[in-house]
């Protein structure tokens, strides 16, 4: 069998497979699918958007901070997203963690935190969190656009997507409706409203813009190799494009004379 | 015999090649399996799925040695040393892509390598023992990847764990006593990934061992080709390099190419978003599914309404491929010659494709009957079909040779 019929079988085993996905698509329908958003990040020449990311950190720090941390991320990979030293100290020094004193006294003690420090998370265990928000935890955010299906659409969705319940939909006390997540009810009331903030770029504060900005910053935390690794990837790939071609005129010279 | 005064002939020791051949005949080795070895001169591109499975097979080991040198076997540090080597190791982003993405790219090489040998005919007479052996590479893989899929202990890990183990608790008597030996306690827990994290890195050594009876197998009769008929001399074969070496050199690009795509651009396509949670013995997923590779299994198990049959099935359906050399008797291997075989075998594919696309969906609706109708089909297949098409099946008039059919065109 020749190389086109290869592609031929590939494509159609390919086309039955994604048949497949679409039926599952179809069939899950009691949770509202993400809404569809074109991310910056998306696709083989996406990028991570610095500015949007900067923007979004400050909604992270100013008001998912209070709820949920971040606790594989440190401070100094913030200066990733363009921040300088010594903004990074400063951020660091917001937060404060028990840690040995230094002087070796071996007592426990408060102390401001350091660029080479994880984020700071707001609850000192999980049965504290759960305490502080009605038996409710807060998950982290290191990784939960990686940790949902099509995760940063699905943050945006569930952040922008509160609302009353549709009719004949019981309320749930203590609960928030939102379409976007699995059972409807949610236990975070909706964080962001207009305003909310004010952004240190002068952006105009909407609850879309909030929402995105902190997904951009969400991805980036999840995958921080990203623009590293797609630019690598474009280079490896165009390299064994050309290798594939280098070998497929070889493999033809060296057959050449030969029935097969 | 030489006697001693040769080797220390100045002529006999002229080169380090022939002064360590001598002792030990190495290159002649490499010559017989990458050199002059007389390959069929008619093999197709589905023939260069053996030498993609040996360089994934390499590529796993050697990321998965860097990896461990990395990795923390414990579940309080699992997850986060994964994370460690994602976001601290230098390139540690790179090296587990690669492995993930390895698995699952090892497992597309590997199942496209064995319906090849279906398609024609490579596990009759006298290969049979070669096709076991591929079979047993096929059952370590599948322990290796399950075992590999628990090391990350994320929420996938933890639980496909449980339900994999648990697939032996309704053993009668020994049931659960079998399982609390596998997990090394009652629940999947620290002892469990320690001794996964033990034997997720000896079986693939253990794998090498296998690959190496399977090639050694391979060269006893040769490679089968896609007219199924015997080398009948030098006019049938050409040698191995330099036709076969660039050949698999173009493949081995091309394979890089699509794997490299997945690694840098699509490297968590191929898995549960689930497995980013951090384990949790308290919070069981919403749908517990196994990675794509193990999906047709995970649908046979499901569509047996019994659970202790429904796990025997799911062996079965393995350990069925080991008799396939008697359940097909036709004495015709490629199935370019056997026109009912050939239906046959394209709708035992589709089948493998639905039973997949049925594991990887929640067990409700449509899905239980086309399950169970597609169970049905792959058991029929090998165990009816095979044997009755052998004896009606009125195979096409083989060439008389593969120089002849070569020639010809």
């Amino acid at each position: 069998m020749k190389l086109r019929n290869i592609f031929k079988v590939s494509l159609s085993i390919a086309m039955l497979a994604g048949l497949g996905y679409a039926g599952v698509a179809l069939a899950s329908s009691k949770v509202e699918h993400p809404k569809h958003v074109e991310w910056p990040f998306d696709g083989m020449t996406g990028y991570l958007d610095k500015q949007a990311a900067q923007r979004g950190f400050q909604v992270y720090k100013q008001v998912c901070s209070a709820c949920h941390g971040m606790h594989l991320v440190s401070y100094r990979n913030l200066a990733q997203l363009g921040f300088e030293e010594a903004e990074i100290k400063a951020i660091a020094a917001e937060k404060e963690l028990e840690d040995l004193d230094e002087k070796g006294s071996g007592e426990r003690v408060m102390r401001k935190a350091k660029p080479f420090d994880k984020f700071v998370s707001p609850f000192a265990n999980d049965d504290a969190a759960r305490t502080a928000n009605g038996g409710a935890l807060p998950p982290d955010l290191s990784l939960i656009t990686k940790a949902r299906e099509e995760g940063p659409s699905y943050v945006y969705s569930l952040l922008t997507g509160f609302g009353n319940p549709p009719a004949g939909v019981d309320v749930v006390a203590g609960k928030h409706y939102n379409p976007y997540f699995p059972g409807g009810w949610l236990s975070m009331a909706p964080p962001l409203s207009e305003g909310a903030i004010e952004y240190q770029d002068g952006t105009k504060a909407t609850v879309d813009q909030m929402a995105h900005d902190v997904v951009v910053f969400l991805q980036w935390a999840a995958e921080p190799e990203m623009d590293h690794r797609k630019s690598m990837g474009l280079k490896v790939l165009i390299f064994l494009a050309l290798l594939t071609g280098f070998f497929w005129v070889a493999k033809r010279r060296v057959w050449k004379n030969v029935k097969h | 015999m030489q006697s001693d005064s040769d080797i220390n002939n100045p002529k006999k020791a002229g080169s380090i090649v022939e002064w360590i051949e001598y002792r030990l005949p190495v290159f002649s080795l490499l010559d017989n399996v990458l050199g002059s070895y007389p390959a069929p001169r008619n093999l197709n591109y589905w023939w260069n799925f053996g030498s993609l499975a040996g360089l994934c097979l390499v590529l796993q080991i050697l990321t998965g040695i860097v990896l461990a040198m990395h990795y923390t076997p414990n579940t309080a540090m699992a997850f986060n040393s994964v994370e460690h080597i994602m976001r601290d190791v230098n390139y540690g982003w790179l090296l587990r892509y690669m492995h993930a993405v390895g698995a699952s790219m090892f497992f597309v090489v590997v199942y496209i390598h064995i319906f090849r040998g279906l398609y024609y005919g490579s596990y009759k007479y006298p290969r049979e023992l070669l096709w076991w052996l591929g079979l047993v590479i096929y059952l370590l893989m599948m322990a290796t990847a399950f075992m590999g899929y628990v090391l990350p202990w994320g929420q996938m890990s933890l639980w496909g764990a449980t339900v994999i183990t648990n697939f032996f608790s309704d053993l009668p008597i020994v049931g659960n006593m079998i399982v609390e030996w596998l997990r090394g306690g009652f629940a999947v827990d620290n002892a469990t990934l320690n001794r996964f994290f033990s034997l997720h890195f000896v079986l693939p050594f253990v794998i090498v061992g296998v690959v190496i009876l399977h090639i050694w197998a391979l060269h006893q009769h040769g490679s089968n080709n896609p007219l199924g008929i015997e080398v009948k001399g030098p006019q049938d074969t050409i040698p191995f390099n330099p036709y076969y070496t660039i050949k698999d050199m173009f493949g081995i690009a091309l394979f890089l190419l699509v794997y490299s795509y997945f690694v840098f651009f699509a490297p968590n396509s191929l898995g549960d978003p689930a497995n980013y949670i951090p384990a949790n013995p308290m919070v069981t997923p919403n749908e517990i599914v196994p990675e794509w590779y193990f999906l047709p299994f995970y649908a046979i198990l499901r569509a047996i309404p019994d659970k202790l049959l429904g796990v025997i099935f799911m062996f079965a359906a393995i350990i069925l491929l080991f008799f396939l050399p008697w359940l097909d008797g036709s004495k015709v291997r490629s199935a370019r010659f056997r026109p009912m075989y050939k239906i046959a075998f394209w709708l035992l594919l589709i089948d493998t494709i639905v039973l997949g696309w049925v594991g990887k969906n929640p067990p409700e609706g449509s899905f239980i009957l086309i399950g169970r109708l597609a169970t049905f089909w792959y058991f029929f297949h090998f165990l009816v079909l095979l044997p009755v098409i052998a004896r009606i099946e009125k195979p096409l008039p083989l060439p008389r040779s593969i120089s002849e059919s070569v020639l010809a065109k």
